[in-house]
């Protein structure tokens, strides 16, 4: 079928058809551009849904754009990775666009929603991408639309997160310049299959280029990763957004780990000579860390927003710690707590929005306030997240991370590994106890900002999407389980992705 | 090797000085510094398909040896989206200087003083 073939490049080119429309739609007929931002997502959901089902085969879909062939022209390349996160992606942007509808926040500014489609679009691109170049491209693509979101609704404290948040990705996208024409002159080829047949023959006198060119390129996807120490920008950034796409933000810093899980083992993997595993060493302390300061943060925070922005960190760290693994198990179980917690991580957001609106004066600060309505229900939510985020039963962060200290434990130093993360989720544990004691259990009187919050709306919708979501992934555990370890275990096999996009020539 | 040499102690230059701006702490500086460091970015991909003098970078009937046409594709993406940045990274510098009334990149209530000699001294 013709139409099948040409899915790969639809999660592309629906948000950048859409985007256009919902720009023109917005100033006059507001319902008809809503209508077609909705559209347009669920567009997205359906065709990722059937790239999951056509890459659950085993197929690696090759997409030439323009049909010129692969080593010269640019490819998509859709796997089960890259479905995947096209899924995660679609599902995140369907709640955080019902989130932003449901609280009006979307008509605060007058261009939200072509902002969020063109986010999507350079999401969607980055995950598809087979070339180098066009994955810098993409990340370009989704950071402008960052920043554009990132200052919907306008705000002194916004402009301010937004200078630096602005100024650190144009600092890490010159990096990822760097990197690339290092690459390029070592190799030759943009497009990573063939890099990654390439490096193997960069002759020794070039070594040393070859692995401060990894270097820079681990650099640059940790920086979107928030690793630390390249993490400083998140906390402010994130808090400080509107909480609807500090939602759809949640998956940004899974980018960067995308990027890593997708670069490392296809350029500088198993083969690639002097230069195979370069970054590996490095990344694996920074991960450990990484999920220290995360936790460390939730426990600290003043506002629930802040905690969340924390806790991505957080789990961050806990993602890398079994993606620096690099085996196939350890990969199908970063996949899994990937997915999990990127979810959990906007729930989290979501919830902190509710109470945020029902606590006028007070906002979503960590310390005793008035009686609201609706507290216990958003209690329950926010109990259910932080469940979720910290990895207790019976939601799916507990399995996730059940099968990251099972598939850490044949490691060399496992041991820190256990031990990070059980103390990280102990920590967690007790800094989200801490704030929702404080915020739902204690009362403080209501002082001269007794003004009831916006309650009016069905705000809880969404949030409670997310959490049922997530209760599905623990139910479907065992069919998502095999659905990562098998999407591990194709990112690992260089040489069969190399065939499908080079032909007969890559073999 | 002469043209090599020049061409990457030009790049080194300007990303010596771009390091030095993107750590001051006023906008305007860090907004001068990531300039400087797309200049060099864009010189540095320029060199990377090799420094070839005199030859085309597409097919011409007279000539038998070219210049790679890749990295001069490459750079114009990047000058493209450097020069869109940069625009914008101005325009948010300025917004957030009329709104906090404060051109530090970290904006912690430092009013901004009209004096600005302090080049080297800091804050």
């Amino acid at each position: 079928m013709i139409w099948l073939d040409h899915l790969p490049i639809a999660p592309v080119a629906i948000p950048a058809l859409a985007a256009p429309l919902t720009l023109l739609l917005m100033r006059r007929r507001a319902r008809w551009g809503i209508a077609i931002a909705f559209a347009a997502v669920l567009a997205m959901l359906g065709s990722a849904l059937g790239l999951l089902a056509s890459a659950g085969t085993g197929a690696v879909q090759v997409y030439a754009v323009g049909d010129w062939p692969a080593p010269f022209g640019i490819v998509l390349v859709a796997d089960r990775l890259a479905a995947i996160m096209l899924v995660l992606a679609a599902v995140l942007a369907l709640i955080a666009l019902l989130h932003a509808v449901v609280t009006g926040i979307d008509r605060k500014g007058w261009h939200f929603h072509p902002l969020f489609q063109f986010q999507l679009m350079g999401l969607n691109g980055a995950f598809l991408t087979g070339d180098l170049f066009n994955l810098f491209v993409f990340f370009e693509v989704l950071l402008i639309a960052s920043y554009g979101l990132l200052l919907h609704g306008q705000g002194p404290a916004r402009l301010k997160a937004g200078v630096q948040y602005v100024v650190v990705n144009l600092v890490g996208s010159s990096l990822f310049l760097i990197a690339l024409g290092l690459l390029y002159a070592l190799t030759g080829t943009l497009n990573m299959a063939d890099m990654g047949l390439r490096v193997a023959q960069v002759p020794a006198a070039d070594q040393g280029l070859l692995r401060i060119a990894a270097l820079l390129l681990a650099c640059v996807f940790a920086i979107k990763a928030a690793v630390v120490p390249l993490h400083l920008w998140l906390p402010r950034t994130y808090d400080v957004a509107t909480p609807a796409v500090a939602g759809l933000f949640a998956i940004m810093t899974k980018v960067g780990v995308y990027a890593l899980i997708r670069v490392v083992p296809q350029v500088f993997g198993e083969g690639a000579g002097a230069a195979a595993w370069v970054p590996a060493p490095f990344l694996w302390p920074a991960a450990l860390v990484t999920a220290i300061v995360g936790f460390a943060g939730v426990f600290t925070a003043r506002t629930l927003s802040e905690q969340a922005s924390y806790a991505i960190i957080g789990s961050t760290g806990t993602l890398l710690i079994a993606v620096a693994g690099w085996q196939a198990a350890t990969l199908g179980a970063a996949l899994y707590y990937l997915v999990h917690s990127t979810i959990a991580g906007a729930a989290l957001f979501l919830v902190s929005d509710l109470v945020a609106r029902r606590r006028a004066g007070f906002a979503d600060a960590c310390s005793p306030g008035p009686d609201f309505a609706g507290r216990q229900g958003v209690g329950l939510m926010f109990m259910a997240a932080a469940i979720a985020v910290t990895g207790l039963p019976p939601l799916s962060g507990f399995i996730g991370k059940l099968l990251i200290l099972k598939s850490v434990a044949a490691q060399p130093g496992w041991g820190w590994a256990w031990g990070v993360i059980l103390g990280t989720t102990l920590i967690g544990v007790i800094g989200f106890a801490r704030a929702g004691s404080a915020v739902f259990w204690k009362t403080a009187p209501a002082g001269e900002a007794g003004v009831p919050g916006d309650t009016a709306s069905a705000d809880w919708i969404a949030p409670l999407i997310a959490l049922s979501l997530l209760a599905v992934l623990s139910a479907g555990a065992r069919w998502a389980t095999a659905y990562g370890d098998a999407a591990a275990a194709q990112v690992l096999d260089r040489a069969a992705t190399a065939r499908a996009v080079l032909g007969e020539a890559g073999a | 090797m002469t043209y090599e040499f020049l061409v990457a102690s030009a790049i080194g230059m300007l990303v010596a000085g771009a390091i030095f701006l993107v750590l001051r702490a006023r906008t305007f500086q860090v907004v001068l510094g990531l300039t400087l460091l797309s200049y060099a970015v864009n010189l540095f991909l320029f060199a990377s398909g090799r420094l070839v003098l005199n030859r085309p970078p597409i097919w011409d009937k007279t000539v038998s040896e070219y210049t790679d046409p890749l990295p001069q594709a490459l750079v114009l993406t990047a000058i493209v989206i450097t020069f869109g940045m940069t625009a914008f990274v101005v325009i948010l510098a300025l917004r957030s200087f009329l709104e906090t009334g404060s051109d530090h990149v970290d904006g912690e209530d430092v009013p901004c003083s009209g004096d600005d000699s302090g080049m080297g001294k800091g804050e």
